[in-house]
């Protein structure tokens, strides 16, 4: 990975939004999406007690976390799953890599992991001499393209589909020009089948993990989890700490907020739940940290490891809808990425929760209740603190806590605006003023509600 | 029953029509309204930043003006939400929580204390209401979109009293301005595009007025509109409930 | 060369990582809370035929209502190209069609059109079947065929995941899962493809008479 200095979100937002046609496009489909989630969520009476029941489920989790960790470990054993803990990014890595040299696996075909992407898997095991091949549709088309996902559940919203027949024209020998989705997808079908057919490694992601059972549930539409996983050899799941359920029974709550809350499904195609090798199969499970211990120990944040990924919060989010996911230089992006990476790295991603107007509707849509957009205020008071609120920012705040300090102070403020707003507007009208750029200032008034309230008191 | 008026900064400095227009409307109802001079800011602007460490003067500045009143009212569903959240004091603590439950919005004051029924109000136009976020999903003025719960509207039930008045229905119910405080600047290419598809959602659905309980969001949108040389006017809620033929 | 792991445990200052995991989250892991009780989440049990097949048509399934294993015969045949490789786990439809093997290796199912199978029971609120590697045959049979069609008792259609959950309790199988239609991905500018790298089609026969099915 590059270490190149990461532009900060309002750079990259200002670029993406230049394009106004492709903004609105982008816009207009992740809306549409949030208003599929409404009407299923509508159709649903007990909506908000399953909220309320799924938040309930994963804060006694967090809470009770040691006592799950063991109980599931000891029931995947029972099972007959390999377990393996890693401590960090690095770590998974080399576990999944060291798994597949064992076996002598040079290529491995790979179904959704966001935790693998932030982990940088594909790349540490390319260098390696491993093969793999992201079988997510949206995933290896953001993988052709050399670019990261840029939604959870879309990786790639944010591409026309004349983009994506290029790219097909370009790696899978498609005709140019060809932009129609169905037979796009028929070919990638194909090429896809035959990945699956060849691969003696396969790895998944993890959406839910039952300690009670010791299985673990994987949810795709596509079925290209399954593919990969029932004609490999070595299966891996790479898990996140926080996607412990306690209960079986959890399940039916889970999984009817899930895809109900991420594209208005009543439940993706393929909810299937892992328990025990194949016969002749070998099946691995990695428990990884990688900053959740860390996230776990943050009183005001702790809540962010309740997330089941679903996406809500990007399609709602005003902002990210405008900007893209890419705009977030995160693996997760959006609302709940803001909360989550400033504790991956503070100083990278000290731009993403002012990313936010705090209008609250993330938290809304969240199917486990996280206070979303108050974490996001709370992060803000936490930058600034550790140091990381830029110069001119900290400076413009004391001023402007000065001026507000003292009424006698205010009032001569507010006049002396409001007289040069009147009489030499090019001072603040210039292009040294962003508000300028693209909106007029407000009118100034004669005079103030203050100065005319005194002089009707006078008159009185 | 006498209500201490707080009357944030900008309104103050910017649009004294509308804080005008909330004493007036107060008094219509026999209340007695008492506007402590002395008044600045909330706070918020640095709060939202990240410096709520730099607000405590503006907390003890709203401590010492309406520490003994009934009821705070005011004109901004963000700075009253700011004020509830946030009022904290080490040296007056126990004002400070007595008006973090004193103080209102104006429209939640006007249907929750004194429950207002009728108004002698006319505004002949086509108004489209634009719903804060902080008076929406921080006050609960009216039910959020995103759940799934029983719809209602303090600032509608308002506008339904006035003669004359036509509401508008947007294409989406309550989707953010993109002001966003300190936002409105630091990311400037959202917060317009935000703005003009906000604008574009009254415009292309017939209003002639946008109307609201935050004037931050209206002078934002405001803003947009005399770029584009638009003939639509902004109004706080406040002028319009207060507007006679 | 061993199976499983031949690489040593890492130590950090002589704790293995997940001495050091364990007793991270023991340490921040906050204050106990409780579970909440979901008893009272349930479905009601009207009209659960007409609601599961009208649920299973919106999301681009095909279900039929029969009274018996010959009129699903009859419609499998005008339905698909059963001169195409069709497996099967019916003992009744064994004379037509290929019985699976639990035995064979997955790859060798590879060219499979139609593949006929039971599930234990489907749930009407998203329109789901519950399967289990115990009635797919083996594993990779429902997501490697073109086509697939299963077959379930119209007196197995439950309310929702709730009671679904309740009757496969804690489980006994090596893999189950649902299966709520036809494989599908709208990844492609949000254009909704039947047909991803699952099955292209889904159908599903109702049993109205159990006793006809096995």
């Amino acid at each position: 990975m590059s270490q190149a200095k990461t532009k900060d979100h309002a750079t990259l937002a200002g670029a993406f939004i230049k394009d106004e046609e492709r903004v609105d496009w982008h816009d207009g489909a992740l809306w549409y999406i949030r208003e599929k989630r409404d009407i299923a969520s509508k159709q649903i009476p007990e909506w908000e007690d399953l909220r309320e029941a799924a938040s309930q489920i994963k804060s006694h989790v967090i809470s009770n976390l040691h006592e799950y960790l063991l109980q599931f470990e000891e029931n995947l054993k029972k099972n007959g799953i390999i377990v393996h803990w890693a401590d960090s990014a690095e770590e998974h890595n080399e576990i999944v890599y060291s798994i597949l040299k064992a076996k002598e696996i040079n290529q491995m075909v790979k179904s959704k992991s966001m935790l693998t992407e932030e982990c940088g898997l594909n790349e540490y095991l390319e260098e390696r001499g491993i093969e793999v091949v992201n079988s997510d549709l949206g995933e290896y088309i953001q993988q052709i393209d050399n670019e990261p996902p840029s939604h959870i559940v879309l990786p790639c919203i944010h591409k026309r589909k004349e983009e994506i027949g290029e790219l097909f024209h370009e790696h899978l020998g498609t005709e140019k020009g060809l932009s129609d989705p169905t037979l796009l997808t028929r070919v990638a079908r194909k090429h896809l089948r035959n990945i699956f057919l060849t691969r003696r490694g396969a790895l998944t992601g993890v959406n839910f993990a039952v300690a009670e059972t010791g299985e673990y549930v994987v949810c795709t539409n596509e079925g290209n989890a399954d593919m990969g996983a029932h004609l490999s050899e070595v299966q891996i799941a790479s898990m996140g700490l926080e996607k412990l359920i306690p209960q079986k029974n959890h399940l039916g709550i889970f999984l009817r907020l899930l895809a109900r809350s991420a594209t208005g499904q009543p439940i993706t195609i393929y909810s299937s739940h892992y328990r025990k090798p194949r016969k002749g199969q070998e099946m691995h499970l990695i428990l990884v940290d990688a900053g959740r211990t860390r996230q776990l120990g943050r009183a005001d944040f702790r809540d962010s490891l309740k997330c089941i990924k679903c996406g809500a919060c990007m399609n709602t989010c005003p902002v990210y809808r405008k900007s893209g996911g890419l705009s977030y230089h995160n693996t997760i992006t959006g609302p709940i990425g803001a909360i989550l990476a400033p504790n991956l790295d503070m100083r990278k991603h000290a731009d993403l929760p002012y990313a936010s107007t705090l209008c609250g509707s993330c938290s809304n849509v969240c199917p486990v209740k996280i206070n979303i957009h108050e974490q996001l205020y709370k992060w803000r008071q936490e930058i600034v603190k550790e140091g990381y609120a830029t110069k001119a920012k900290s400076l413009g705040m004391k001023t402007m806590a000065w001026t507000l300090s003292s009424p006698g102070k205010f009032t001569t403020a507010g006049k002396a605006g409001r007289w040069f707003l009147d009489k030499v507007p090019f001072v603040v009208n210039n292009k040294f003023n962003p508000w300028y750029k693209q909106r007029d200032m407000p009118e100034a008034p004669k005079e103030s509600f203050e100065e005319w309230y005194n002089k009707k008191e006078k008159k009185d | 029953m006498t209500v201490g008026l707080f009357i944030p900064c900008y309104v103050n400095q910017f649009y004294p029509n509308a804080a005008k227009a909330t004493l007036e409307l107060l008094q219509k109802f026999g209340v007695n309204v008492v506007y402590p001079i002395k008044q600045t800011c909330c706070g918020q602007p640095m709060a939202n930043s990240g410096f709520e460490y730099l607000s405590q003067d503006c907390n003890e500045i709203i401590i010492e003006n309406f520490s003994g009143f009934d009821y705070v009212v005011g004109p901004s569903a963000s700075c009253v939400l700011h004020i509830k959240e946030h009022l904290h004091s080490e040296k007056n603590e126990k004002q400070a929580a007595s008006i973090r439950t004193k103080i209102y919005e104006l429209v939640e004051f006007l249907t929750d204390v004194l429950k207002v029924e009728k108004l002698d109000a006319a505004f002949p136009h086509k108004v489209g209401l634009h719903h804060s976020c902080h008076g929406l999903r921080g006050l609960h003025l009216s039910q959020m979109s995103e759940l799934n719960a029983p719809p209602f509207s303090k600032p509608q039930h308002l506008l339904n009293m006035v003669k004359g008045l036509e509401q508008i229905t947007l294409d989406r119910l309550d989707e953010c301005c993109g002001f966003g405080g300190a936002f409105c600047v630091t990311e400037e290419a959202v917060s317009v595009k935000m703005g003009k598809d906000r604008v574009t959602d009254h415009t292309k659905n017939g209003a002639e007025y946008i109307t609201s309980s935050d004037l931050s969001c209206l002078m934002h949108l405001e803003g947009i509109l005399h770029r584009n040389k638009s003939s639509v006017k902004i109004i706080h809620i406040a002028e319009i409930l207060n507007a006679t033929v | 060369m061993k199976n499983g792991i031949i690489r040593k445990k890492r130590k950090i200052n002589s704790m293995t990582t997940r001495e050091k995991i364990l007793g991270a989250v023991l340490k921040n892991q906050p204050a106990t809370t409780a579970l909440p009780d979901i008893t009272m989440f349930r479905g009601d049990n009207n009209d659960l035929v007409k609601k599961y097949m009208d649920v299973f048509k919106t999301i681009g399934g095909t279900a039929f209502l029969v009274e018996d294993i010959e009129a699903m015969k009859t419609l499998i045949n005008e339905s698909f190209d059963t001169a195409k490789r069709t497996v099967t786990t019916l003992p009744g439809l064994s004379e037509s069609f290929e019985l699976i093997s639990a035995t064979a290796d997955p790859h060798t199912y590879d060219d499979v059109e139609l593949a006929i199978i039971k599930a234990h029971f489907s749930v009407a609120e998203n329109g789901a079947v519950w399967l289990t590697e115990e009635v797919m045959g083996q594993r990779i049979i429902p997501y490697i065929c073109q086509h697939l069609a299963v077959v379930i008792n119209a007196d197995d259609i439950i309310p929702t995941l709730h009671e679904a959950y309740e009757k496969v309790g804690a489980g006994d199988y090596g893999f189950g899962g649902f299966i709520g239609g036809p494989s599908k991905t709208a990844d492609i500018e949000q254009a909704l493809v039947l047909g991803a790298h699952g099955p292209l089609t889904m159908t599903v026969f109702i049993m109205n008479n159990q006793h006809a099915l096995f």
